[in-house]
């Protein structure tokens, strides 16, 4: 899928001895929805709730965040039983109803 | 598409949407909660015991409450939910993982820390909650 958002999340997965690790990188801004611009004027909520990857198409973590979650969120996580080749994806949905996806083939470390 | 085959498929996707809309839903009243005690409220968590059994790895102190990096690691059998709570953020819950059967429960993530605090995480395993923390100084707020 050509999509721009696309380029919001990193993604790596690498088949270790006993799991896949696989590390995310997003690009989000995370407001809280407390801090104040340089006029004083309230920053407004802009924030990551969901989170989920796959395996194949399978579910494998999913993930509900607030607002401290820090800036750019950045997760690893491990899977077992994944081989090299097969696809892991990640999907982010935020408060203003933007979302983005990303795949990656696991590779050996 | 025949007609009954498209009623098939709409069929299909009402029934699954329930499971997935549920699954997706972020639970508002838990993250906008004030204490630590009603966000456990609103995730349904009861009687934690306290484990030696969850692993917390964080800095002891932190530079810059912006960006704490923790990792967390469960050795706890069939651990399904790790739930992340900063005791003195203006909001107590973090996040809340879930993970599938053949997920390790484990993960490394950055989360931000407005002063020097406790780290609690809670660990869901079948109807039992399990619990551990971890206390951060934090040198600079990165709340803002």
């Amino acid at each position: 899928m050509a999509d721009a958002n696309n380029e919001k999340i990193k993604l790596r997965a690498q088949r270790k001895k006993d799991y896949t690790e696989v590390k995310v990188l997003i690009s989000h801004s995370m407001e809280t929805g407390r801090r104040k611009n340089d006029l004083g004027e309230i920053i407004p909520a802009h924030f990551v709730q969901l989170f989920t990857a796959t395996l194949n198409g399978k579910t494998v973590l999913q993930a509900q965040w607030g607002t401290g979650v820090a800036k750019d969120p950045y997760l690893t996580f491990r899977v077992k039983g994944a081989n090299v080749g097969d696809m892991i994806q990640v999907t982010w949905h935020d408060n203003l109803g933007k979302t983005a996806t990303q795949e990656i083939a696991v590779t050996e470390a | 598409m025949q007609r009954r085959d498209a009623l098939k498929a709409l069929m299909s996707i009402v029934v699954m949407l329930p499971l997935n809309a549920l699954a997706a839903l972020w639970n508002k009243a838990a993250f906008e909660a004030k204490t630590v005690d009603a966000a456990r409220q609103q995730l349904q968590m009861s009687n934690e015991i306290v484990s030696s059994q969850i692993f917390i790895t964080a800095p002891d102190r932190a530079e810059n409450g912006a960006v704490v990096q923790i990792e967390i690691k469960s050795a706890i059998a069939n651990t399904e939910a790790m739930a992340i709570f900063v005791e003195q953020n203006p909001t107590k819950l973090i996040a809340n993982f879930m993970f599938e059967a053949g997920t390790e429960p484990f993960i490394i993530t950055r989360i931000k820390m407005a002063e020097s605090s406790n780290i609690k995480v809670v660990i869901k395993a079948g109807s039992q909650y399990f619990s551990n923390q971890k206390h951060v100084e934090v040198l600079e707020n990165g709340c803002g």
